[in-house]
């Protein structure tokens, strides 16, 4: 397995969907590929320093208005099941 | 923090809430914005990369979501149906505000970044404490706005709300080899970004 194979896969191996016998061959490379490992390492913290840090939360002031406003619309707006 | 809302259980009363804002309860529907508001606005946030849009898109979205309903089948869930209204929304802001006015969901643009690594030197052992968590959400956002807008969405609706790929494929009108595609060079793109923070940081010479 080339490197490029191993970038191919590397989303199933992440997710833990990829074959048993991709795996077996997948984790032979990383066994000898220093370089693999880092971008699999950094691309798995990659994704958990997203998952763990939202960037765009919305503010309960915030939250309150908008909820007022879709609901102030929807009370103006015709009923779903006379729409059509 | 607000993490990913949990689902398994809510199945049930939620199609129970949708028939009843279906016949027009609103305080039935009311419960409906409430569940996923958070969710639509972070996901608006990401896309359209401004607050007043993302504010657009969530009040925009639960509209045509209300008046819509009895166009909903019922055959995916209701917020696989609601993030694929405010997906193409936030789209719609953001070609607004560019001037080429090419956003689309389906591009699938060759940037000079590639796949393959460039960066490889391992960052990954707590790079979060090399900040201070205002200074690395200022990275976290500058980092993701770089990504061409299908590949942040993909991004986002993958690992950001811990959707499924089939999931994904649904609310973007994608197949799921286009939706891995995406997502894997997504990933790769962020890591190698973030890797010219996070390592020089280490290194001791401060901004990349």
């Amino acid at each position: 397995m080339k490197c490029n194979d191993f970038l191919k896969e590397l989303t199933d191996y992440l997710e833990g969907t990829a074959d048993a016998q991709i795996r077996i061959e997948l984790e032979e490379h990383l066994h000898w590929c220093h370089d693999c490992e880092v971008v699999m390492n950094t691309t798995k913290k990659t994704i958990e320093i997203y998952r763990d840090n939202q960037v765009y939360e919305l503010p309960d002031t915030l939250r309150s208005k908008l909820h007022a406003a879709i609901m102030t619309k929807c009370r103006h707006s015709k009923p779903p099941n006379k729409t059509s | 923090m607000e993490t990913i809302q949990k689902k398994a259980g809510e199945d049930t009363s939620e199609l129970t809430l949708v028939q009843a804002a279906k016949k027009g309860d609103l305080e039935a529907f009311s419960e409906l914005v409430k569940r996923y508001d958070r969710n639509v606005f972070r996901i608006a946030q990401h896309i359209t990369h401004n607050e007043e849009d993302a504010q657009d898109v969530v009040q925009e979205a639960f509209l045509k979501a209300y008046q819509n309903l009895d166009q909903f089948q019922g055959n995916s869930k209701f917020y696989t149906w609601l993030v694929r209204i405010a997906v193409n929304e936030a789209l719609m802001k953001l070609r607004r505000r560019r001037t080429d006015r090419t956003v689309s969901i389906d591009e699938d643009v060759e940037t000079d970044e590639g796949t393959m690594p460039r960066e490889v030197a391992d960052w990954s052992p707590n790079p979060e404490q090399l900040y201070g968590q205002s200074e690395l959400s200022e990275i976290l956002k500058k980092t993701i706005q770089g990504l061409p807008p299908g590949f942040r969405t993909v991004f986002v609706l993958r690992d950001v709300e811990g959707l499924s790929t089939e999931e994904t494929a649904e609310m973007l009108g994608l197949s799921i080899p286009a939706v891995k595609s995406r997502l894997l060079r997504a990933r790769l793109q962020l890591r190698e970004r973030l890797a010219k923070y996070f390592k020089l940081k280490r290194d001791g010479n401060g901004q990349p």
